[in-house]
């Protein structure tokens, strides 16, 4: 069953916090992978990987760039999730 | 149909013996900030690489490549006569003819042994030491000196912020020879030319062959740039920590050898980020020592794995007998993995 805009939101933010170490609360859909959450271009990599995992979802590298925030992972996932 | 006598190898092969050579210069991130928009700390956050060693002219390919060839002759207790054929493995020899592999053959001392160069990237090691082993098992050599050399400070845009605190000079060898013993698994190589875009020279050397400057990028000098290495960082990341952790997992199971069994661990030395996620995607139990010689060597490509196995076993954080994973990737894109018995 494809996840909900709030389940991918929670999933993020767990990725987020394995991998960057930000607390789960931090992790909102305003918010900027790079400027709010300190989540460099390689750990963005790595964030996308999980996701794919997590949500069943293709994101190749040519759409990581555009992903620039919480939002716009969120938003990706929702249209392309198997 | 006359009878074709076969050759008769040893029953296996395993490395006898490494060494290493580090150009004198050592050039801290400093140096490398003085022509990018960069810091110290977002370099070491970015590829965990603190300093690096860059070549003088006198430090030639062929040069380095003879003093860290001397040392692991020395270090497999042979004479350099025995040596039935030397690899040499690099992108940073700038005479395409004849290949360098003569020279440093005649320079050892070695009895006009089989020599040749090979061009695989940063996989370049696992691809001579799969050469070496074949050569041994199959007869046509006793000795072979695998040699992965780099002068990649001459292929560095120093004025790309993304590279140019990247790459670093040295030569790393081995001596493999004959075994009574397994010492080197099978190989697990490939190469994956759909993604040669990724990891690329800027520009072809035959441009300037043309004459046709006129599109080529210029230096703030207003120069034309030399050609220099390139790559797309995060297409690079996913497909080396992922991907590779894959193919290391392939080895790992060709050898028959668990994470438990293994004692260290040389990925090739590329950046710190995709060592430490490579770690962490293979799931390597706490008490597999970790190469991490890139901090203090930068991106050596194919000089990468033998000068980590030199340094682990010189501070003896690895030990001679140790069972070690090695994996190589780079432009191609190509790689090569293996269990090797350090010597």
């Amino acid at each position: 069953m494809a996840a909900t805009q709030e389940e991918i939101v929670a999933g993020l933010a767990e990725i987020v916090n394995e991998i960057a170490g930000i607390p789960v609360e931090d992790v909102q859909l305003d918010k900027s992978f790079t400027d709010d959450l300190d989540v460099d271009s390689l750990s963005m990599v790595e964030v996308v990987v999980a996701a794919e995992e997590r949500f069943d979802v293709k994101i190749p590298d040519e759409d990581v760039k555009n992903l620039k925030t919480v939002g716009d992972a969120t938003d990706y996932i929702l249209k392309h999730q198997g | 149909m006359s009878k074709i006598k076969p050759s008769k190898g040893a029953p296996y092969a395993r490395i006898l013996g490494v060494g290493g050579y580090r150009p004198t210069r050592v050039v801290p991130n400093e140096v490398i900030l003085e022509k990018i928009d960069s810091s110290d700390e977002w370099i070491r956050s970015r590829s965990g690489i603190e300093t690096r060693h860059w070549a003088s002219p006198e430090e030639t390919v062929a040069a380095m490549s003879v003093e860290a060839s001397g040392k692991a002759i020395a270090d497999a207790g042979i004479d350099a006569g025995q040596i039935g054929a030397v690899v040499v493995s690099t992108v940073s020899h700038f005479s395409q003819t004849p290949a360098v592999a003569t020279e440093i053959a005649d320079r050892l001392g070695t009895n006009k042994a089989a020599a040749f160069d090979i061009s695989a990237g940063c996989a370049g090691f696992g691809y001579g030491l799969t050469l070496a082993k074949g050569m041994i098992v199959e007869g046509s050599a006793e000795y072979v000196l695998v040699i992965g050399v780099e002068r990649l400070s001459d292929l560095t845009d120093l004025e790309d912020r993304a590279t140019a605190f990247l790459f670093g000079d040295g030569a790393g060898a081995v001596v493999v020879g004959p075994s009574q013993e397994p010492a080197i698994g099978p190989t697990v190589w490939g190469s994956e030319g759909d993604k040669a875009q990724t990891i690329k020279q800027t520009v072809s050397w035959d441009r300037f062959r043309t004459g046709d400057l006129s599109e080529l990028p210029l230096d703030s000098a207003g120069n034309v740039k030399f050609p220099a290495i390139t790559q797309e960082g995060q297409a690079v990341f996913r497909w080396a920590v992922f991907e590779m952790a894959k193919v290391a997992q392939q080895a790992l199971d060709a050898a028959g050898i668990s994470p438990g069994d293994l004692d260290v661990f040389i990925p090739h030395q590329a950046n710190v980020r995709i060592i430490d996620s490579m770690v962490k995607t293979l799931k390597l139990p706490e008490h597999v020592t970790v190469a991490r010689d890139i901090r203090t060597t930068g991106n050596t490509s194919a000089a990468s794995i033998p000068l980590a196995m030199e340094r682990l076993l010189a501070t003896g954080e690895a030990k001679s007998g140790d069972t070690a994973l090695v994996i190589g990737f780079g432009a191609g894109l190509v790689y090569a993995a293996t269990v090797v018995t350090l010597p």
